[in-house]
């Protein structure tokens, strides 16, 4: 079973270089310290960066200078600031390759719920909408069951939806898994020491397997 | 072209209780932080507002919540307090939670005079409920109108006094949406200069965009989440 760390670093796997990453908030946020320093990435910060660095060093705080969880960060040399229409532009206009983010709920044909509890947890969906409805690659990384012990992975979202037909790969503390155009959920990778038994019994969506399903290599 | 005002209390005369405010930043980088001041002291009340985020108990629009000024607030993301919260569930306060980019594009569109814009973001949704849905080249979208604000008010690192405005880092963020797209624009900057001391080449909002500016005192620029790594 992975740990939130082993998560992120199997999802900084599928960054490529030359990519422009959005990294939502929580564990696709672990996933920046795991992409190799020999590949060029460039983090985009919805509310206005391009090219987020790591956390300041003590006493080098800049309250002008925050990424979108209002985390204090630094710039990176070839930073670019802009405001927060050009921000959903360039995600709109499909710039930003690839967008991580997590989620309470993923159904088989793709829809993502990850911003309203009814009754019990109203903050708002962010900018969570908007990268959801364009972005054309989207890993969800989230735990496969939630604290209830009831999976995640559904025939169909119960939460109020955040989009429909947009999660491409989902990377969990059990799987990897894809989400396949035409519905269910296509697994790929076993975490270690994890069985096809376990995920099966985790995961209450269609779940594809087909031959020899791999332990992931992280 | 001089819009100079003394400092906040005369930039916020004309603000009456019922208006619709625009008001800049992100959590707490960006904050207008002079007006809000102004507006807590001020009294007026039953507004609605249109600002990213709620602020937090104690600081941002929080304050103004506190004093019960705040009608309706118009919003992406209200976590971090405590009291709206409170507002919300007790039926107080009426909330419009918005999908980030379209806030910001909604702005945009008043600043640039298009009525409306299409955007995918909510289709499916709950937010998508009793919106016009148009399809383009086999996609759908949202359509959502252009905000009308009485009043923007944005903070900006540097302005002159014609109005032009820099932004600093990521605090420029929604500031510079929001001050294209009042009807009128109050600007509160931490160093107001003289006309020809900002190089236009790099003026983010032009003055024509600005009604009234004033240099701002005191600034607190409190941070949300201070997050820092240890020198080795």
């Amino acid at each position: 079973m992975l740990d939130k760390q082993g998560i992120a670093k199997r999802i900084a796997r599928e960054i490529k270089d030359g990519y422009y990453v959005n990294l939502g908030i929580g564990i696709p946020t672990l996933v920046a310290n795991y992409i190799p320093e020999t590949m060029d990435v460039v983090l985009q910060s919805e509310n206005g960066l391009l090219g987020m660095g790591p956390f300041p060093f003590e006493g080098e705080e800049d309250p002008d200078t925050i990424n979108a969880g209002k985390q204090t960060i630094t710039m990176l040399p070839g930073s670019s600031i802009f405001d927060s229409a050009m921000s959903f532009g360039m995600i709109r206009a499909k710039k930003v390759n690839l967008t991580i983010l997590g989620a309470m709920e993923v159904s088989e044909n793709g829809d993502i719920a990850n911003w309203k509890i009814p009754g019990k947890m109203v903050k708002g969906m962010g900018g969570a909408m908007d990268l959801v409805a364009s972005a054309e690659n989207i890993i969800v990384a989230m735990q496969h069951v939630n604290k209830a012990g009831e999976s995640k992975l559904l025939p169909e979202c119960t939460l109020p939806l955040t989009g429909i037909n947009c999660v491409k790969k989902i990377v969990t503390e059990l799987a990897v898994l894809d989400v396949l155009p035409g519905g269910g959920f296509k697994l790929l990778e076993r975490a270690p020491g994890i069985s096809v038994e376990e995920i099966i019994n985790a995961t209450a969506g269609k779940l594809i397997i087909e031959g020899d399903v791999p332990e992931m290599v992280i | 072209m001089n819009k100079v005002v003394s400092g906040a209390d005369e930039a916020i005369r004309g603000i009456a209780d019922g208006m619709t405010l625009m008001l800049g930043g992100f959590g707490l980088c960006g904050l207008p932080e002079n007006c809000i001041a102004a507006l807590v002291k001020s009294g007026v009340k039953e507004l609605t507002c249109i600002s990213n985020n709620a602020g937090v108990d104690d600081f941002g629009i929080g304050l103004m919540l506190k004093q019960r000024q705040v009608k309706k607030m118009i919003s992406s993301y209200v976590g971090e307090n405590a009291e709206f919260e409170r507002q919300l569930l007790s039926g107080e306060l009426e909330v419009e939670l918005i999908p980030q980019g379209t806030l910001a594009t909604r702005c945009m569109a008043a600043g640039y005079g298009m009525p409306a814009i299409f955007t995918p973001a909510g289709i499916g949704t709950e937010v998508a409920i009793g919106k016009e849905v148009r399809n383009f080249n086999g996609k759908d979208y949202l359509m959502e109108l252009a905000f009308e604000a009485d009043f923007a008010i944005v903070k900006a690192w540097k302005g002159d006094t014609m109005g032009n405005l820099i932004y600093r880092n990521t605090a420029r963020n929604f500031n510079a949406v929001m001050a294209m797209a009042g009807k009128v624009t109050i600007a509160e900057v931490e160093e107001l200069v003289e006309p020809g001391e900002l190089d236009p080449n790099f003026v983010h909002t032009p003055g024509i965009y600005v009604h009234r500016i004033f240099e701002g005192t005191g600034y607190e620029k409190r941070i949300e989440q201070r997050t820092v790594r240890k020198k080795d």
